[in-house]
């Protein structure tokens, strides 16, 4: 497993408390898990994904990742609704590890309130609740 | 340490049993014909199984090889937390051979099948004694069957009372099966945290039960081996809302003869044969999953239920709110015969004394191992302790490296990665089989273990050697698993 200061921390992502990341792209807002969540996991090896046109809270669980250890819940990071899913996870859920902010997105959402993502910690805040959490 | 337990030997290969044998090989000889032949309708007839032709020794000869692959309770100590893995009395399966149970049939006449009905009734009223309950079904297959049989029962208590229900509590520290079991039955599974005892708290349950709420499913003692200390007061939150109380008793092993669960709140259990009544599971048979119920939900119990009737023992349908029938017939009748056996050979005071030797022996390690591996919960356990890798993560050794290198001391590694609110856990269960001896010698391994984990953790990353197979890639299994030959 990687050390904190090992990982992937991109500055273009906001960060939720429950470790996915969300990124405004015009009006909706793409969706995924960070770096710290995808190496604590292991391999992933299956992903459950939301319908689309569902609406979910923030704080909501919207699907499930499982790993080679243990089934984890994946929560809204924003409130909103599902206008897109990431369908390549079914037959390569590795690229959720791989390339947890590029090709291993998982939902795409139209939030509620395009502002709410303000709400979620930069990476240096995110890096600052890890570190705190050790 | 003397000699180390695990070694490798001369093992065979085996192939397939179709790439064995050859056309025309026969493992017995047919009698000589004594009528004129009758060819069938050629419409009815198909082509004949794909089966190879093998001879006798053949077919022993690959069924010992493949054997001598596995590793059971008979090669060894298998602590495997939350299984019961404990030793399969040989008695058990003399009696499940007397010609009278091997040769029953379920669609023999009743009056045909006393003896089997008579072991079935008394097997229900041991196991409702054992657990303070009323009443008993043997129907579920297993103990995830007897889960989903409780959830029926609670169903149609409520729905027998004009009431509508649509949740289920079930805490973290639950059996991974329960919220499966409630969502099948239609419930929305709501997840109720332990406190920092690792128990849970009267506080978390009464914050969340209501009037929509249908019961909560407790496994106790918990899935990190802990006595929930607060069930009384639990129980009474969730019956004074009308609830009722789901027990699973998968962990029954620790508290047997000591604890009635009937009288702790439990409205509703079921055991698993399989584990606490010594029958051999983990591929090596069948389970068995009774459920034990207070009177209240007697009626609901699946039926034919087995009565006793002027000396006759009689199978009866006729219970008109029973939730119906589980099985084609009436559950997993080898097994219960073999629980039985055990049962009355260890009579009430062995069963107890049983539950005592099981808690002893995990506290006992527990004791030994906890200046080596990070213990989460130091307090008295019951049946099974949970450690973690935490002091191990600066040589980046992982729970997962320290239970492949125990295969090549020769025990087979214990449950690892469960319970999940225990961060890289490995959860031990030695049972009451193991003597002293042997878990001395199981403790000296783990203990050797941790030793190479600081000094050439390499050893461990590439454990296990000995085996037939090596690390085998789990990733590549469960990503593309391969479901045919």
């Amino acid at each position: 497993m990687k050390e904190i200061e090992e990982l992937f921390l991109p500055d273009n992502v906001r960060y939720a408390e429950t470790h996915e990341w969300a990124r405004a792209d015009g009006d909706n807002m793409t969706i995924g898990i960070n770096d710290y969540a995808q190496d604590q996991l292991g391999d992933i090896v299956f992903v459950e994904l939301p319908e689309i046109g569902a609406t979910f809270e923030k704080g909501e669980e919207f699907g499930t990742l499982e790993s080679v250890k243990a089934v984890s819940e994946i929560y809204m990071p924003v409130s909103g609704e599902i206008t897109a899913i990431n369908e390549d996870l079914e037959e390569a859920p590795e690229l959720v590890n791989g390339e947890p902010y590029n090709a291993g997105w998982i939902i795409e959402v139209k939030p509620n309130d395009p502002d709410e993502i303000n709400t979620l910690m930069s990476s240096s805040e995110y890096l600052e609740m890890l570190k705190g959490g050790e | 340490m003397k000699e180390l337990q695990g070694a490798s030997g001369l093992i065979f290969n085996e192939p397939l049993l179709w790439e064995k044998g050859k056309k025309g090989r026969r493992g017995f000889s047919m009698p000589r014909r004594d009528v004129v032949p009758s060819p069938l309708d050629e419409g009815l007839a198909g082509d004949g199984p794909d089966f190879p032709d093998l001879s006798e020794v053949d077919i022993v000869r690959h069924y010992t090889r493949l054997s001598q692959w596995n590793f059971g309770v008979d090669a060894g100590m298998y602590p495997l937390g939350s299984c019961t893995m404990k030793y399969n009395p040989k008695i058990n399966e003399r009696e499940a051979s007397l010609p009278g149970f091997a040769g029953a049939h379920p669609l023999l006449p009743q009056e045909l099948s006393q003896g089997t009905l008579e072991l079935m009734y008394r097997l229900e009223q041991y196991l409702a004694e054992i657990t303070g309950m009323d009443a008993v079904t043997l129907q579920p297959a297993a103990g995830a069957h007897g889960e989903l049989t409780g959830m029926l029962l609670i169903h149609a208590y409520h729905k027998s009372r004009d009431s509508h229900r649509s949740k289920i509590i079930v805490p973290d520290t639950a059996h991974g099966t329960n919220p499966a079991s409630a969502s099948l039955c239609g419930f929305n599974s709501v997840p109720v945290q332990s406190n920092e005892k690792g128990i849970i708290s009267t506080e978390a349950v009464a914050a969340i039960m209501d009037e929509d709420t249908a019961g909560i499913m407790i496994t106790n003692p918990n899935t990190l081996g802990l006595f929930e200390e607060n069930i009384r007061e639990i129980a009474e939150i969730v019956h004074s809302k009308g609830g009722l109380v789901y027990g699973d008793g998968a962990n029954m092993n620790a508290v047997m003869g000591i604890v009635q669960m009937g009288k702790i709140g439990f409205d509703v259990m079921h055991l698993n044969l399989h584990k606490t009544f010594s029958t051999p599971h983990g591929g090596g048979g069948p389970g068995s999953g009774p459920v034990c119920v207070k009177a209240i939900l007697e009626p609901f119990l699946p039926v034919p239920r087995i009565i006793k009737k002027g000396g006759e023992y009689l199978l009866s349908g006729d219970f008109p709110e029973s939730i119906g029938k589980l099985q084609a017939f009436y559950g997993n009748f080898g097994v219960m015969i073999k629980a039985c056996s055990y049962i009355m050979s260890m009579g009430s005071e062995g069963l107890k004394r049983a539950s005592q030797l099981a808690v002893l022996n995990a506290n006992y390690i527990k004791e030994n191992l906890k200046d080596s591996l990070y213990l989460p919960y130091d307090k008295r356990c019951m049946h099974e302790c949970v450690f973690s890798d935490r002091l191990q993560e600066a040589e980046k050794i992982t729970t997962l490296d320290m239970a492949k290198r125990l295969m090549d001391y020769g025990f087979h590694p214990p449950t690892i990665y469960f319970p999940l609110v225990v961060h890289g856990a490995m959860m031990i269960e030695p049972t009451e089989t193991e003597s002293k001896e042997d878990i001395d010698r199981f403790i000296e391994a783990l203990k050797a273990i941790v030793a190479e984990a600081g000094k050439d953790p390499v050893l461990l990353r590439r454990a296990p050697t000995r085996p037939k197979v090596r690390r085998l890639d789990e990733t590549a299994a469960a990503r593309k698993p391969r479901l045919a030959g």
